[in-house]
């Protein structure tokens, strides 16, 4: 491939990013943004993708199988619950105008300039290896198109610096960067242009990656299938597929999840794309699965590239991080090398740009921001102006930032894999997840511990890590540090208090996060947080219960033409005008208004734009510098907020009662209408009792009179009206017991007994207590019952009263001319079948259901008036339902009716009550 | 001659004991016992009384007295109801639907054998 | 069951949080030792490495699941 095809694609390439992000920014000025939408947000996220994951991970599940995997697994798990805890962050950052993760520890911490400085200070020594890590590659790649085959991979470091091709990267790469990210200095203002441009380059390295693999994966091998059959034909290939190859096991393998897990919320960059450049919460309804998906499909295709490459080069110096590249350039196929270093380009390039621009805003606002502010006078100022000093910081700290990762890359990158170099750098980002999710979660986090949990785990990192990465060339124990400075064993930085069997990185993180973790809550506990402390921990741990307009501190003087300088003088004339315009009655001249003394809105307000520009802890200082007297005590503070935000409590509170009334409203308007029916059945019930008890009343009074009033009466009709009496005073008796009877089962279980038995003994003893029935009618009965027991659960003394009812309803309606009633017993499946059949006139279709009911008595009676209460059948149905059972009636073949009751079997499913 | 009564009950009984003081008083006595039976008994034997029970099979009671109380070939017929429900509502409802009187169960004999000859006599 | 509607529909606010939760749970679980063990030998479904087909299978899984829980419109 020509060398200059090679050299100027990559300018042509940057040239069109450039234009897609001067496109994106017009476009953001006339309104028509192009970032408020979830499917760029995901993209930009998925800057999360470098070098490292472009060639690096190829190389490592070359060596270690699947462990690379972990890295995007992590990401997987947090983004699961980013709606809980980014969403936070994400608000946080918006009500405190935090732009970077340096400024959302300090503004936590009582936006401290210490914590500030510190936190930046981490993240640039901690990035300064990854950023190395993007030259290398990129440089490599470069190496390996212009020379394969025969340079294959190994970046110049012998080389003079002008002629090594990394430094121009480097140089070109600072170039943009400042090209994208300095041009306005509210960093709250949205970099949009070059979120767009890096959401473009996820697709190109996504696309150029897939590529890629589906040729080696379709068109080199016949699928997968096939490509693992290769690979299995050698032992050390077949390591890779399964787990044991892994390095440091099950406790590595969770210590790199945990690792990743951190960096996809704090590394500097991910900051600025999930939390910075966030226009819409709700972005990360599809960004939380979206983005997961992105990272799973960049990743399908790692292991067979890493497969083939090994197979293919297994013996030849090409490195593993090269086999993305070399696979295809050694196949001949030209045109999809160049797709593919394009793509480790885009990958290399959105990671540089976004990750300096980062740390510009945080160097700028948490380093020399304090710094100058120190300083009384500044004639540079006075020259420049100080937005443009700003600017101008920027970009010099821009290029400082890419040449020290240059310088990094210079002195180790030659002896490190990809993935090594980054891993560095994930253990040092790390370090900010205690302070961070601590401060967001407990108010107790105070400012001594966060300051001495970063030293220390920042400590221990450089000591287990860093510093062993610059002196031992070759990763092994070899290094001056090796066995521990002066022999002391215990100071082994890869065996830190004698502790071994861990890998490098999973054991710094252990010691570094035990440092962290363990100063901060113990510090926390032990010491008292200030004023400032206390509102800001307030403010971030409790952000979802208040609005923005709660963060009010100042209550000293400041005139409002003192506000208006300030502001002016670090965002221009226009911004502070602006801003004061909110504050001020509409008409009000600012001219005239210049003296008067500014609301207290107006004070908080020029703040928080202070802090955009400038970093909190600066803005805080300069807002102090003109306003006269004390800032708020904590208790003020705490007072204006609680009021508010037991406001919103007790709204919130209100609502839910509210919710809960209406609930409890409509249960009990059905309960009611429940309760009426109930009532209304009751009624009916008694209007049905009195009825059914005047019946028999009324023969017998009328009877009992007629007697007494004609004592001249003949014997035979006397003996005739007495035996009326005597017979209505029976049914009166009986109709009284029976509805004893059924207010008793309607009651319910708690006077039952219950127990196993047999049904067999149930109809016996039935059939006993009506012997006398069936005698006076001449009739016979008939009993069948099985010769195994019939065992049901239940109270035997009601199953025996269900058995009698039956049967006298039988007698009553048989015809005892016509057959014996009969009574039979089976057991059918998991119920057993109690059949009482008579001879009578059978019932009516439309009456089977009905016969059930109270007091309902059938109508079409020949023989007159039935003779029954009306209850006896309507207490065999509450019987057998309390049973788990049921009952029916049919006509028997030979006419009349069958009753049938069928119980379930003791133990079976049907009554599984305690 | 002798005034016609229509007693009209499901309870066997009761229309015995009705019959039995009717006849006693000197009434001559038909008897039906659902309502289809007592529209019958109307035709046939043109009483000058009905007896009316209100809860039974077939027509009930309330029925069988606005159907009588809609023919015009019987302006002079006196219905008297009998019921076991002896709520308010059912006595107004039986007067509205232009029963004469109303006898609620269990009843006095002499009440009943008062207003049988106050409505008949004063005919 | 009426009493099972009326305790989800008191608890609905917080139900997506308490959803992505257990999911996360569900999700590290699945992601690591020892359930991950169960697949870390050399064997082979489909023509592929059990580990590889699990580790994506799961994955994707909880990506599904993840859009599912977020799509579902917050009740307020």
């Amino acid at each position: 491939m020509p060398e200059w095809l090679i050299i100027v694609t990559p300018f042509v390439y940057l040239g069109l990013l450039f234009a897609i992000a001067y496109v994106a920014d017009q476009r953001a000025r006339s309104g028509r943004s192009l970032v408020n939408n979830p499917y760029v947000y995901t993209l930009s996220i998925a800057v999360y993708c470098t070098a490292w994951t472009f060639y690096g991970s190829v190389g490592r599940a070359a060596q270690d199988g699947m462990s690379f995997i972990t890295i995007y697994l992590g990401p997987t798990l947090v983004a699961i619950v980013w709606w809980l805890v980014l969403r936070k962050m994400i608000r946080i950052a918006k009500q405190h105008r935090v732009t970077s993760i340096a400024d959302f520890i300090a503004s936590r911490y009582g936006k401290s300039m210490l914590l500030g400085g510190l936190a930046t200070f981490i993240a640039v020594v901690g990035i300064t290896p990854y950023i190395a890590l993007q030259l290398k590659a990129v440089s490599a790649s470069f190496d390996a198109l212009i020379s394969f085959p025969d340079g294959a991979g190994g970046a110049a470091a012998g080389t003079a610096l002008l002629g090594d091709k990394a430094f121009w990267v480097a140089g070109l790469l600072a170039v943009f960067a400042i090209l994208f990210g300095t041009r306005n200095i509210d960093a709250t203002e949205r970099l949009e242009g070059m979120v767009v441009a890096v959401a473009f380059e996820s697709i190109v390295k996504l696309v150029a990656f897939l590529a890629v693999g589906v040729f080696v994966t379709f068109v080199l091998y016949a699928g997968p299938a096939d490509l693992v059959q290769h690979a299995r034909e050698q032992e050390a290939l077949r390591e890779l597929l399964s787990f044991r190859d892994s390095p440091g096991g099950y406790g590595s393998w969770l210590g790199m999840m945990l690792l990743s897990m951190a960096a996809i919320l704090f590394l500097p960059r991910q900051f600025q794309v999930t939390v910075v450049e966030n226009v819409n919460e709700d972005h990360l309804r599809v960004a939380s699965w979206l983005f997961p998906l992105y990272l799973l499909l960049i990743n399908i295709f790692v292991l067979p590239i890493a497969l083939a490459g090994l197979l293919y080069f297994g013996d030849t110096p090409v490195s593993p991080d090269n086999y993305v590249l070399a696979l295809p350039l050694a196949e001949g196929n030209e045109l999809l090398a160049l797709f593919v270093y394009l793509g480790g380009f885009s990958a290399a390039t959105g990671m540089v740009i976004v990750a300096t621009i980062a740390l510009a805003i945080m160097v700028s606002n948490d380093l020399f921001m304090p710094a100058l502010l120190r300083i009384r006078h500044w004639p540079v100022i006075e020259r420049f102006g100080l937005r443009r000093l700003i600017i101008y910081l920027r970009r010099g700290i821009i290029v400082g930032l890419v040449l020290l990762g240059y310088a990094y890359f210079r002195l180790i990158a030659e002896t490190y894999a990809l993935v090594s170099i980054g891993l560095i750098s994930f253990v040092a980002v790390a370090q900010f997840a205690p302070p961070i999710l601590l401060g967001m979660y407990w108010k107790g986090a105070s400012r001594p511990g966060a300051v001495v949990g970063l030293v220390a785990g920042f400590a221990i990192w450089a000591y287990t890590l860093f510093l062993p990465s610059l002196m031992d060339p070759g990763w092994l124990p070899a290094g001056p540090l090796d066995g521990g400075p002066f022999g002391i064993a215990l100071l082994d930085p890869h065996a830190l208090f004698g502790l071994r069997g861990l890998d490098p990185i999973t054991h710094a993180l252990f010691w570094s996060m035990l440092g962290n973790v363990g100063s901060i809550v113990v510090i926390s506990l032990l010491t008292r947080q200030s004023d400032i402390e206390r509102i800001q921990a307030a403010l971030f741990v409790d952000v979802f219960l208040r609005s923005e307009q709660d963060t009010r501190f100042w209550q000293g003087n400041a005139t409002i033409g003192d506000v208006e300088a300030l502001l002016a003088r670090f965002v221009g004339e226009e911004r502070a005008r602006k801003a004061l315009a909110h504050y001020l009655p509409r008409g009000d001249d600012p001219a005239e208004a210049a003296g008067r003394q500014a609301p207290p809105g107006l004070v908080n307000h020029a703040e928080r734009v202070l802090s955009g520009t400038i970093g909190s802890a600066s803005a805080r200082v300069m807002v102090s510098s003109i306003v006269q007297g004390e800032a708020l005590t904590f208790e003020g503070v705490m007072q204006i907020l609680d009021a508010t935000s037991q406001a919103i409590e007790y709204s919130q509170r209100l609502e839910q009662k509210s919710r809960q009334l209406e609930q409890a409203t409509s249960e009990l308007r059905a309960a009611n209408e429940r309760l009426k029916e109930l009532d209304q059945l009751k009624d009916e019930f008694v209007s049905m009792v009195s009825h059914e008890l005047r019946t028999p009343l009324t023969s017998i009074r009328a009877f009992g009179e007629i007697l007494m009033n004609n004592p001249d009466m003949d014997g035979d009709q006397r003996h005739e009206f007495l035996d009326v009496v005597v017979r209505e005073s029976e049914r009166l008796t009986r109709l009284i017991n029976q509805v004893l009877d059924l207010s008793r089962i309607e009651s319910g279980w708690s006077a039952w007994q219950l127990q196993t038995v047999d049904l067999r003994d149930i109809v016996h003893e039935g059939a006993e207590a009506t012997s006398q029935l069936f005698r006076d009618r001449d009739l016979a009965l008939q009993q069948d019952t099985p010769e195994q027991p019939c065992y049901v659960k239940g109270d035997a003394d009601r199953l025996i009263q269900l058995v009698i009812n039956l049967l006298s309803n039988a007698v009553k309606f048989s015809d005892p001319e016509r057959g014996a009633v009969r009574v039979s017993l089976a057991t059918r499946g998991s119920f057993h079948e109690l059949r009482v059949t008579d001879h009578g006139p059978g019932i009516p279709e439309h009456e089977r259901e009905r016969v059930f009911d109270k007091f309902h008595q059938i109508s079409d009676q020949q023989a007159g008036k039935p003779k029954g209460s009306g209850l006896g059948l309507a207490i065999c149905k509450r019987i057998t339902d309390l049973h788990w059972g049921t009952i029916h009636a049919e006509n028997a073949d030979a006419g009349g009716a069958s009753f049938v009751v069928r119980l379930p079997e003791a133990g079976g499913e049907h009554c599984d009550i305690g | 001659m002798p005034k016609r009564i229509l007693i009209v009950d499901d309870e066997p009984n009761i229309v015995l004991s009705l019959e039995f003081l009717m006849k006693k008083s000197g009434y001559e006595v038909t008897t039906a016992t659902d309502g289809d039976q007592a529209l019958a008994a109307v035709d046939r034997d043109n009483p000058d009384l009905v007896l009316l029970d209100v809860m039974m099979p077939r027509k009930d009671g309330y029925q069988v007295c606005q159907m009588l109380r809609e023919r015009a070939d019987l302006p002079d017929l006196r219905i008297v109801m009998l019921t076991a429900k002896g709520r308010d509502v059912e006595r107004e409802k039986g007067l509205s639907l232009g029963a004469d009187d109303y006898i609620t169960k269990p009843f006095s004999t002499q009440d009943v054998v008062d207003k049988v000859d106050e409505l008949l006599g004063a005919s | 069951m009426a009493d099972g509607d009326r305790q989800r529909s008191v608890r609905s606010p917080s139900s997506r949080a308490e959803r992505l939760v257990a999911l996360f749970a569900v999700a590290f679980l699945l992601l690591n030792y020892p359930l991950l063990s169960l697949f870390a030998g050399d064997a082979l479904a489909f023509g592929i490495p059990v580990l590889y087909l699990y580790l994506f299978l799961a994955w994707a899984g909880v990506i599904a699941l993840t859009g599912w829980i977020m799509s579902r419109r917050h009740r307020h």
